[in-house]
């Protein structure tokens, strides 16, 4: 396993880490099918909208992502959610997905800003599902993290 | 479902029919019991996807995984015989054993599989014609439950890399001889460094290898991922293209398995006998220091 930064994840996040870390090859890819099948569909303010959407080029598979920030004082108080689409016939990318939403759903901007661009590359899964596939979920954690600067620059 | 007989003598016509099946054809040996038992045919799902097979495949499927079971871990080469022996006996098949191969992106992933199986001297591969996603369109049953394979002693049999494989110093000798470019259009000018939605896996030089002709593999798929006709395939790549069935040929694209396709539809549906795929590919020749490219 290759460390790759200091700086820590938020808590969901590295406990997702971890239960990838603990798990063998096998494992792993039945981990990353269960994070694609909990994906939660568009709500219907985006369904069928996909131009709504931030289309993720660098994912083999089409990705759309959007990033609602709640409103408020402080980057501290203002809190984020994320919103996915990718067909089910490409289940590693909605897998990516899937960790992201289940793992900074719900945490502040601050806290999203604050995570390690290299998040992706601690879940030991390179091996698993070859490393470039890895890139893929790198650049969706890249767009999440500008949008979110962008959509709280207007208030900070 | 009524057999397709349109479809079967679509494949009598190639030169090689025993290299291709119907889904019809297959879905016979599932249910006379052909399938995944030992002395039977062997199944096996190759998809780009590697998640893919765990949400649902053909009855009695196994998977292949091209990344971890085909490629060196280390080295950028194909597994040894060693490592060949594991993944097949592990499979329940030995070296006489049909094998039938499918997988998603218009069986990308499964032609790449029969090539490598064939560097390995594997007599008997077929593919799926159609591959995964014409199973599914057709309504055909999936399952999620993994067979289990009675191990089998494959034998440890040396790579025949020479008749089917060319390397880059291969292609440098072959300069000026017929090759075939199956990447897209954009990637063969050079106005696009990766294949479209594929940017990381990009060359530092965009472009082709001198003299190639730029035929995109999907141009030998139907829509539905089928092969094209005999006839509408050599209408491609004889008549337009003018390559000559006994023209020594080297196909590449971006990493060889756009180019396996191309390969198996040259050689086993269109009977060439010397073509060979380049998997370094772009990949190699576009990062490679001083090699001639065209655009």
């Amino acid at each position: 396993m290759t460390v790759v930064s200091g700086a820590a994840l938020p808590a969901a996040l590295a406990e997702i880490a971890d239960d990838f870390a603990s798990a063998s090859n096998p494992m792993k890819l039945d981990l990353l099918l269960e994070f694609s099948e909990e994906l939660p569909p568009l709500p219907d303010r985006y369904a069928g909208q996909l131009d709504k959407l931030e289309r993720v080029d660098e994912c083999q598979s089409p990705l759309f992502l959007t990033v609602e920030v709640e409103e408020g004082e402080r980057l501290e108080a203002r809190t984020v959610h994320l919103f996915f689409d990718a067909p089910p016939e490409a289940p590693t990318t909605r897998g990516f997905a899937g960790i992201l939403h289940e793992g900074l759903d719900g945490l502040s901007a601050a806290q999203v800003l604050a995570v390690p661009d290299d998040a992706p590359m601690r879940f030991g899964l390179a091996e698993a599902v070859s490393p470039l596939r890895i890139r893929g979920m790198v650049a969706m954690l890249g767009r999440i993290k500008r949008q979110v600067r962008m959509k709280t620059a207007a208030a900070a | 479902m009524s057999p397709d007989s349109s479809n079967t003598s679509k494949i009598a016509a190639y030169a090689h029919p025993e290299r291709l099946v119907t889904t019809d054809w297959l879905a016979q040996q599932i249910d006379t019991g052909q399938v995944g038992v030992a002395g039977g045919i062997a199944l096996l799902e190759s998809d780009e996807d590697v998640l893919l097979y765990a949400t649902g495949h053909i009855p009695r499927a196994q998977k292949i995984d091209w990344h971890l079971d085909l490629n060196d871990q280390v080295s950028r080469d194909y597994v040894d015989g060693e490592r060949f022996a594991e993944v097949m006996g592990a499979r329940g098949i030995g070296r006489d054993t049909t094998i039938v191969v499918y997988g998603d992106k218009s069986n990308w992933w499964a032609a790449y599989a029969l090539w490598v199986f064939t560097l390995f001297g594997h007599e008997d591969v077929r593919l799926v014609d159609g591959g995964r996603a014409k199973w599914i369109e057709e309504g055909r049953e999936l399952t999620k439950e993994v067979p289990t394979a009675t191990p089998t002693d494959y034998p440890v049999i040396e790579r025949d890399d020479a008749p089917i494989r060319a390397f880059k110093d291969d292609v440098l000798a072959h300069l000026g001889m017929p090759l075939v470019d199956v990447r897209s259009p954009g990637e063969f000018t050079g106005e696009l460094l990766h294949m479209p939605d594929y940017p990381q896996e990009g060359a530092l030089r965009g472009g082709h290898i001198p003299g190639a002709k730029s035929v995109p593999w999907a141009r030998a798929a139907n829509e539905d991922g089928t092969f094209k006709s005999r006839e509408e395939l050599e209408g491609i790549y004889r008549t337009e293209q003018g390559l000559a069935p006994g023209d020594d040929i080297v196909a590449y694209c971006r990493i060889g398995e756009r180019s396996s396709h191309t390969w198996f539809v040259l050689t086993q549906l269109l009977g060439y006998s010397s073509v060979r795929n380049y998997d370094g590919s772009w990949t190699e020749w576009g990062n490679t220091v001083r090699v001639p490219i065209e655009r």
